[in-house]
């Protein structure tokens, strides 16, 4: 594996050698009392790759995310975030993560660019002043999500895809080599869905990112994702849309489609 | 009530008064922002009946009350951070906790010293303008260290009590920046104690931030509206207690609750346009 090459100005690494593994998880089982929720999942994520992980309600999705981000500890198996185990990954700026409700606090307006600048905060040294060079990533981060013009509004007063689409920016700004995202789009507009597509399709393209998108509608999303895991307690498929497409199952919104099929699963 | 006339600040003990008390309109809004955005606004007023219980340890052992008053906020500032954030008790309850062991400790201390005198309830309701040259140093000295303490770290405090699982997840050192908010809210407590009083001080962290945010749009904007409401808060609070011969603290306090009422009035008032577009 290639290491990557530091940035001279922070000393830090600026991005994943192309083909990279940048998020492996091997063997892993994980149960709640006698219940087991994951057995024998393995999967791996790229540089440059974008992986749909899909599954019914219950199949496990949240608690592998979980697992994979090292917020708890599978009962057998192992993670590997850029190589390392989560729980001594200290890098942690280069995995962008964005949850699905994020839980923010409003009693104070926050500006569309002052969520956005938080996300540069990891990758620069919190402790340390925005450069230029910083201030044109966040910049680029509203631009990439299109809100370029919402930029100096409060957060709270944006429609929820347009809050959605801020925390997909803030997770955008610190340049991440591995982007984790969890249902980002469950209940957003159409705009805001095509909007995120285009953003995910750049960050993979300019920077050879790695995305793992949490999500049981894929439409928003179908031409761009190289690689499926289909999810039920244990990993039921893994391969290209194309196969799964052969397999009679469609990742856009038609009678066949992904959702509808996935309930099938439960 | 005789009203006097003149300008106040031509005679030395208001100038002292009025540097000390700048020095609190700006520092206790700094802080107070991050404790409204964290949904702990009350925090100031727990810290303060701790930090009662060092004035009444520091009047018992002949030590400086200021200093055993910052000793022991700083400690019930940090034990009520380590209640909070291991969840171990609900944040109010773990409030409620410190707010009434320091009070009852303060009476126990006071009641040991000898009861209640001048020297107490100048902490307890404030009197800035009696306040010394040497409590001057110290009130401006910790101010410029909040002051400056939470101009470097703003933008990562920010990150953190917006979205505390996010800063977490992305690798902020999130217990540091919350324990060195609590540090820096006992040190804004004790330096404020003398100006408006343990139990109008976080008034002053409080409304100003609360009369900012009706008239600002960002987070930076809510900053730089509760400091400027701060500092004109206690100039017309000594100002009014010098025309009506009103406690200063008290003044300086309505004062603050005077602005919150007008700018709630002017947000009201304001073009049903401006609302809607605000809201859109």
């Amino acid at each position: 594996m290639a290491a990557s090459r530091p940035d001279p100005s922070t000393g830090r690494s600026t991005g994943p050698s192309p083909g990279e593994v940048v998020l492996e998880a091997h063997g892993i089982r994980f149960g709640y009392d006698r219940q087991v929720v994951l057995e024998d999942v393995s999967l791996r994520v790229r540089a440059g790759e974008f992986v749909a992980l899909v599954g019914p309600n219950g199949s496990g999705k949240s608690t592998l995310l979980r697992i994979l981000l090292g917020a708890i500890r599978p009962d057998a198996g192992t993670v590997g975030i850029f190589g390392e185990d989560p729980g001594r990954f200290v890098e942690r700026w280069r995995v962008g993560y964005v949850p699905q409700r994020p839980n923010i606090a409003s009693e104070v307006p926050a500006t569309v660019e002052e969520i956005v600048t938080s996300g540069r905060l990891a990758r620069r040294g919190w402790w340390r002043g925005l450069s230029a060079s910083d201030r044109s990533a966040v910049g680029h981060a509203i631009e990439s999500v299109g809100l370029t013009e919402l930029a100096s509004r409060p957060v709270t007063t944006l429609s929820g895809g347009q809050q959605q689409r801020a925390f997909i920016a803030r997770a955008f700004a610190s340049e991440p080599d591995l982007l984790v995202l969890d249902e980002p789009v469950a209940g957003v507009d159409a705009e805001s869905q095509r909007r995120f597509s285009d953003s995910l399709t750049h960050l993979i393209r300019e920077h050879e990112a790695g995305v793992l998108l949490v999500s049981h509608e894929l439409s928003a999303v179908a031409g761009a994702v190289d690689r499926v895991i289909v999810l039920k307690g244990r990993v039921l498929f893994d391969g290209s849309p194309d196969e799964l497409v052969r397999g009679g199952v469609s990742l856009g919104v038609h009678r066949e489609d992904l959702p509808l099929w996935l309930e099938g699963l439960r | 009530m005789t009203a006097a006339s003149g300008f106040p600040f031509e005679f030395a003990y208001m100038q002292r008064a009025l540097v000390a008390g700048t020095a609190v309109g700006i520092f206790a809004p700094m802080i107070g922002i991050f404790l409204v955005q964290k949904r702990l606004s009350l925090i100031g007023d727990g810290i303060g009946h701790v930090a009662f219980a060092g004035v009444g340890a520091g009047l018992l052992l002949n030590v400086w009350p200021v200093w055993s008053a910052l000793a022991f906020a700083v400690v019930g500032a940090l034990g009520v951070d380590w209640l909070r954030a291991r969840r171990r008790v609900a944040g109010d309850v773990a409030l409620a906790l410190f707010f009434y062991s320091g009070i009852a400790l303060g009476v126990v201390f006071v009641s040991l010293g000898g009861g209640l005198n001048a020297n107490i309830l100048t902490y307890l309701f404030g009197q800035p303008l009696t306040v010394m040259r040497s409590e001057i140093r110290v009130i401006v000295g910790l101010g410029a260290a909040i002051t400056i303490t939470m101009w470097v770290f703003r933008r990562a405090l920010f990150a953190v009590v917006t979205d505390e699982d996010w800063s977490r997840a992305a690798g902020l050192p999130v217990d540091a920046l919350n324990a060195t908010l609590a540090v820096l809210t006992a040190c804004a407590v004790v330096a404020a104690m003398r100006i408006v009083g343990i139990l109008l001080v976080a008034a002053m962290m409080v409304l100003p931030v609360a009369s900012a945010q009706l008239i600002a749009r960002s987070f930076r904007g809510t900053l730089a509206w509760a400091v400027c409401i701060g500092v004109v808060s206690v100039v017309a609070g000594l100002w009014a207690a010098w025309i009506w011969s009103l406690a200063p603290s008290g003044a300086i306090v309505l004062a603050a609750a005077l602005i919150f009422t007008i700018c709630s009035i002017v947000k009201r008032a304001a073009p049903r346009s401006l609302r809607q577009e605000e809201h859109a």
